[in-house]
């Protein structure tokens, strides 16, 4: 089978994520990698060079520069004829483009997959991770999109793909980019980093939050919340960890003040290692932990820091 | 301007789910089923919108079993103007449900197609956009604020980056996230009010096209759960734990 995964990218850099998806893709057969954006011939390269990439299909063309779904999922269209399987990262933008693609072509689309039993079989969590469930496509083209933390990232370097260039197609106008307010951070994606030190609505408000600062500092992590903390304002909504949220399975999650509401576990029981602070010896989060402090948060966090810091 | 919303019943998102011992599914019997919590947020803002003048008629559709009708009657009790039920037993999956509310759109010809980004039961994210490209309308997904006008829309969309606005020109596709609003709790008088709007039911062979599932499901299991872990007493264990057992720091 021959798969075109549509790669992530801000225009500059390929998205490591894809790589996961090249991963994935890999276990179907040969995976192309579609590069569509606007002076994004860096991003090209990148993909160019991930291991296990055949082809980088290259479309360059202004109006592509934000990524809209209704313009990348006509391009991808128009490209469908060779392609067995289209598949794409479920991150928002991957889930947001592809569902698109799959109406199009008249496909029912198999979400956040997590396993490839075989070339037509697919695991999939359901019911926010409480359940896992197989299913088969009996379609000869097939829309995939991958829970990028259940497969391993293939290398970045080392490959040698053709890069050919595609060109956009003229499609209606459906939707105009306004702005975008990206929340500026030098801590590693959620989606990808070792280790996330991860808040909840225990922590009270917005200044407190900036507690979990001084420990995912030490430990080179990313900062994540709950969604009650979201909600409550201590942390912006691309923090939010779980069902609606991110997914992300760290070596080392650290959750503070999180009481561990199944739509949060959906997002994050996969970690490795998991370290539940709480003062409530009842809270779900212990169920899921490895290891647990019924301790008082503010009392934890600095002394933790501390002891690391030594 | 018409707003056509789409809800689901599902089951109840409090509810713990039970997986039937022989893999053939989840065990919906007797448990208690409520309107998807991303669909009832798209309901609260349309009715929202009614309420500022910005929409004329609200029309909700359930595509489901006869108890989808209890759905139907609680966005009609949180301000809903009328109801449309698409019968049926089977479990339709996305692409089927969206090309019936494509059919319906194109019947109603709404300004806007409003529903909730996933259904907390398939998680499949998959309707809203599925529906917009049938209709070859735009999209914009995981709404966590909207600006309606009378020819287009300004979306604020959830991304994993942080926060993206986009301009639609109606008609569009709008799927609601879980910031765009909290929504309100019905009063007595509009649940009774409610029981006396109107309530269409088509049976799904009024529609002239395929909407039969295209996935097999094989097994439905629960997952492994996590190995129980330990209490420790101190900051001091936690880290040595890390270090010398987890071997994570």
């Amino acid at each position: 089978m021959r798969t075109l995964i549509l790669a992530e990218h801000d225009n500059g850099a390929l998205n490591d994520l894809t790589l996961n998806a090249v991963t994935c893709a890999g276990l179907l057969g040969t995976v192309d990698i579609l590069v569509a954006g606007s002076d994004c011939k860096a991003v090209a390269t990148d993909a160019a060079c991930a291991m296990g990439v055949q082809t980088v299909l290259w479309a360059d063309d202004a109006r592509l520069v934000h990524g809209l779904a209704e313009d990348l999922a006509a391009l991808l269209v128009s490209l469908s004829q060779d392609y067995d399987v289209f598949l794409a990262v479920a991150s928002s933008f991957g889930k947001n483009a592809m569902p698109r693609v799959a109406a199009l072509l008249d496909i029912q689309q198999i979400s956040d997959i997590c396993e490839v039993v075989d070339a037509n079989t697919f695991k999939r969590p359901i019911y926010a991770g409480n359940a896992l469930q197989t299913v088969r496509s009996g379609e000869t083209k097939k829309v995939i999109t991958v829970r990028a933390s259940a497969f391993a990232p293939t290398s970045p370097s080392g490959g040698s793909a053709t890069v050919k260039t595609v060109s956009m197609i003229d499609t209606p106008k459906l939707s105009t980019f306004v702005s975008a307010h990206l929340t500026a951070s030098d801590r590693p994606d959620l989606r990808s980093a070792p280790v996330i030190v991860s808040g909840g609505r225990g922590l009270g408000s917005l200044e407190n939050f900036a507690l979990l600062e001084r420990l995912a500092d030490v430990l080179g992590a990313g900062i994540g919340a709950s969604r009650a903390a979201v909600d409550a304002g201590f942390a912006p909504n691309d923090y939010q960890i779980g069902q609606s949220g991110k997914v992300v399975a760290p070596d080392l999650y650290i959750a503070v003040g999180i009481s561990g509401a199944i739509q949060h576990l959906a997002g994050m029981k996969d970690s490795r290692i998991i370290v539940a602070i709480n003062t409530d010896p009842d809270a779900p989060i212990f169920k899921v932990a490895d290891y647990g402090l019924v301790a008082d948060l503010f009392d934890v966090l600095p002394k933790l820091a501390e002891v690391l810091e030594q | 301007m018409k707003i056509l919303v789409a809800v689901k019943r599902v089951v109840d998102y409090n509810v713990k789910i039970r997986i039937r011992a022989d893999g053939s599914g989840v065990d919906t019997a007797g448990v208690k089923m409520s309107m998807n919590p991303f669909d009832e947020i798209a309901v609260e803002q349309a009715v929202r919108f009614k309420e500022a003048g910005l929409a004329s008629e609200i029309v909700i559709v359930s595509i489901g079993p006869v108890k989808a009708q209890d759905t139907l009657r609680t966005a009609l009790a949180m301000g809903a103007d009328r109801g449309l039920h698409v019968e049926t037993d089977v479990d339709l999956e996305p692409l089927g449900v969206a090309k019936i509310l494509a059919e319906l759109a194109r019947r109603e010809t709404p300004g806007l197609v409003f529903l909730g980004k996933q259904a907390i039961d398939d998680d499949a994210n998959q309707t809203g956009q599925m529906v917009a490209a049938l209709l070859g309308w735009g999209q914009g997904m995981f709404a966590s604020k909207l600006e309606l006008s009378d020819e287009s829309v300004e979306v604020e969309c959830e991304i994993d980056g942080g926060l993206q606005t986009l301009k639609l020109p109606l008609p569009c596709v709008v799927s609601a996230d879980l910031r765009l609003n909290e929504p309100r709790y019905a009063t007595l008088p509009n649940i009774m009010k409610a029981k006396s709007k109107p309530l269409e039911t088509l049976a799904l062979s009024a529609f002239d096209f395929d909407v039969s599932p295209r996935l097999e499901i094989l097994t439905t299991v629960e997952p492994t759960p996590r190995a129980c872990g330990k209490i420790l007493a101190s900051v001091e264990d936690l880290v040595e734990k890390l270090k010398t057992e987890a071997k994570v720091i």
